[in-house]
């Protein structure tokens, strides 16, 4: 039987969530007490030894990053929140902050504590405007009750956040990115090194987290890393935020265990397949995840297992596919996105997703040939790692996925 | 700073510490190819054309941005660096409109070269329909963003080398394109016309209005002078075919402007060849002007020098020096008007 542990969703459907009453009635900003009684050190040995990867979709170990950032405290170092939750067929960060805002304050607070960050930022996406009000009055009652601003809680340590509306770019989801627009340039990843945590916001050294990452934050210091480890699998530590949508009965987001199978969540959690069709094809981890068969179901939903199938577990976004869905069409969407998404500013990327949306544009519109695909295989293998960014992979990995799964759809479109 | 070795395409070679890759190879004879990099404009890392394989590191590397390190094993030359070049020159190819018969920078278009050393004929890609209009506003300069390849080097140069902020990269994606100001014609933008992005433009996207089909690269001659408007001294490359100049450049080698120019000195040539360009002394004769040779102008005018500073005394004259000349002319002029004719009475036009 499915079991569902809740450690970031735990307070979503507790009426009036939001407020600061509720969240500390619910044991909330204990968990910033006890960080703010520790040495800084022993955070950030707690968050390492916890396992935490970056929920964002790169994985990264959170504890790593902090430590990369304790030989900067000596300079300003800033903390930033990445709420530009950009993914196609991701929406779990939106729940944590509409819901549950100051569980991100807390997780932002100790962050900031241990790694001598005074002034943090929330980067959110344009689109989530509601969530942005949300997020100010949050902020403006956690510093009315000294949670943040001077001397947080009676202690040395001071701290304060600024909310910062993005303007509609999924790359400045990209840490840099997000930095350039920030910084109010236009939202174009940079060359690194440098990376963040050695020159970021300013050219100061700067910590980006995703929202469920510093989310996660309280639960680790308030229960101690073993409890986060334990709560999913090794290697894989905590839950994770799946958001299901697609071809499936009960579309939305759903908490589980990392470990927890792909099949259980389509058929146990969501419900199963609308309409009593047939499975297709999955996109496990939002879209620029290698897309699934039917039959890879049954792979345990962690970083190791769905890197050893040669997808990756990304946002948690879960796209479901039913039997009458064309994969072309589908590659087709995700073609343009990334054509329209690319920010034009390295020469594979910008060239080479606009040939790849022009090409499977000819093959949809039926004056593809055999060529036209051997060309967008060729360009989705050398895009890869030639772009400044990681956009290049996520444009390209989706797509050479769908063709070479589903190749025989793509050819019963061609001319010849 | 001090040396460092490593090694590149099995070679051991020697560099100075905090040299790129791309430098440590160039200094030691090994070729990778390059579009947005110039020694003027630096590291873009926008064409990727340099990428290289390094040893314990992910993916691809830019030779140009990255640091060459104390026993590093670079690899420039594998399929999978070969094939990723290829597939970037077809990509500008296919994506823009190249036609090398009628480009004013054939012969010296860098597209062009890097697409002729990949033995690249043709793009085995598409060609996606590119059709923006040719921007003639600028009295000088034509924008054709058909050909731009997205290399920054104009924008570094507009907006690090001459500050004058005018360009910069708009929209995003596959219609990024260089605009000038808030996208506006370049003729009505803020530009200047100093032409240092012509100048650093590796393919025919931007070129000089008044060189079209005037000559081929290879056709001129190339002459080192200095540019004759004032006194800094620029170095200039006059492209000469026929003894006719037919385009100037900036020397990019050398003091005092390494390849930066104004205005006058980049686009004001046209005076040498003209007809109506004095080449002799003008002396008014009976309210004519009429054409004498140097001694008689000289030989009038200290003439009259003399006459009215025995009639009026020597403050009855001013000397005012020339923004063109030299210090050492103005020095000349100076000392001209206190010891030969005796007054203080003497000023320069840039101070007035």
């Amino acid at each position: 039987m499915l079991y569902m542990s809740k450690i970031l969703l735990r307070n979503k459907d507790i009426p009036n969530s939001q407020s600061l009453e509720v969240y500390t009635g619910r044991g909330g900003y204990n968990a910033l007490r006890k960080a703010l009684s520790l040495p800084q050190d022993d955070v950030i040995s707690m968050v390492y030894e916890s396992g935490l990867r970056g929920r964002g979709g790169a994985g990264f170990p959170a504890g790593a990053k902090w430590r990369m950032l304790t030989k900067y405290r000596v300079k300003t170092v800033y903390l930033i929140c990445n709420a530009d939750e950009g993914e196609p067929g991701t929406f779990k960060d939106r729940f944590i902050m509409e819901f549950d805002p100051h569980l991100l304050l807390e997780g932002m607070l100790i962050t900031a504590y241990a790694t001598g960050a005074h002034h943090g930022f929330i980067y959110i996406r344009g689109e989530y405007d509601w969530i942005a009000k949300i997020l100010v009055k949050a902020i403006d009652e956690a510093q009315a009750h000294g949670f943040i601003g001077n001397n947080i809680l009676g202690s040395s340590f001071s701290f304060f956040v600024d909310v910062f509306r993005g303007a509609g770019s999924y790359v400045c989801g990209e840490e840099t990115a997000l930095i350039e627009s920030l910084e109010g340039k236009a939202g174009r990843p940079r060359l690194k090194p440098p990376f963040p945590a050695a020159s970021g916001l300013y050219g100061d050294p700067t910590l980006i987290h995703n929202v469920t990452t510093l989310s996660y934050i309280p639960f680790i210091i308030g229960n101690g890393p073993d409890a986060f480890k334990s709560a999913g699998k090794a290697g894989s530590g905590g839950t994770h935020i799946f958001g299901i949508s697609g071809h499936v009965n009960k579309p939305g987001i759903y908490e589980y265990p990392m470990g927890t199978t792909l099949r259980e969540l389509i058929y146990e959690a969501a419900g199963g397949i609308r309409g009593g069709k047939h499975l297709k094809a999955v996109v496990p981890g939002g879209m620029s995840a290698p897309i699934l068969k039917a039959d890879e179901i049954d792979v345990s939903m962690d970083y190791q297992a769905l890197n050893a199938i040669g997808t990756m577990l990304g946002s948690g976004g879960i796209v479901v596919l039913d039997e009458d869905t064309s994969i072309p069409m589908i590659a087709q969407k995700t073609a343009k996105f990334y054509a329209h998404e690319s920010c034009g500013q390295c020469a594979p990327c910008r060239e080479g997703t606009n040939m790849i949306k022009y090409l499977i544009d000819k093959i949809i519109a039926g004056e593809g040939t055999a060529k036209d695909i051997e060309q967008i295989l060729r360009l989705c293998r050398y895009i890869r790692g030639s772009t400044i960014c990681a956009f290049g992979i996520a444009a390209t990995l989706p797509i050479a996925a769908m063709i070479k799964k589903f190749r025989n759809e793509f050819e019963a479109l061609l001319r010849d | 700073m001090k040396n460092i070795s490593l090694h590149i395409d099995g070679k051991y070679v020697q560099t100075p510490g905090g040299s790129t890759i791309l430098a440590a190879a160039k200094q030691n004879g090994i070729h990778i190819p390059t579009l947005c990099y110039h020694p003027r404009t630096r590291q873009a890392g926008k064409c990727r054309l340099c990428v290289v394989e390094v040893k314990g590191l992910p993916g691809l590397q830019v030779s140009c941005s990255i640091q060459a390190q104390d026993g590093m094993v670079v690899l420039t030359h594998t399929e999978r660096i070969i094939e990723t070049r290829k597939m970037i020159v077809e990509l500008y190819l296919s994506n823009g409109k190249h036609n090398c018969m009628s480009c004013e920078a054939c012969g010296s278009c860098e597209l062009q070269a890097v697409a002729y050393h990949l033995g690249i004929e043709k793009s085995d890609f598409p060609a996606v329909d590119k059709d923006m209009p040719v921007d003639m506003s600028c009295p000088m300069i034509i924008r054709d963003m058909n050909k731009c390849i997205q290399c920054y080097r104009c924008i570094i140069a507009c907006n690090d080398i001459a500050v004058n902020e005018v360009l910069d990269m708009g929209y995003r994606g596959s219609k990024m394109t260089v605009v000038c100001d808030t996208d506006k014609p370049m003729g009505k933008s803020s530009c200047v016309v100093c032409g240092e992005c012509v100048q650093l433009c590796p393919t025919g996207a931007l070129t000089e209005k008044k060189a079209i089909g005037k000559a081929r690269h290879w056709e001129t001659e190339k002459v080192r002078t200095t540019c004759p408007y004032c006194g800094v001294g620029c170095q200039l490359q006059l492209h000469v075919k026929d003894n006719e100049i037919v385009k100037v450049t900036g020397a990019e080698d050398v003091e005092p402007n390494y390849g930066s120019l104004c205005i006058k000195g980049r686009f004001g040539y046209d005076f040498v060849h003209s007809p109506l360009r004095l080449k002799s002394p003008l002396l008014r004769k009976d309210g004519r002007l009429e054409e004498v040779s140097w001694e008689e102008a000289l030989n009038f005018t200290a003439k009259r020098f003399s006459e009215i500073k025995q009639a009026h005394g020597p403050d009855s004259i001013v000397g005012i020096g020339c923004a063109r000349s030299t210090n050492e002319s103005a020095y000349v002029m100076m000392k001209f008007m206190r010891a030969v004719i005796g007054t203080n009475n003497i000023d320069h036009c840039a101070r007035t």
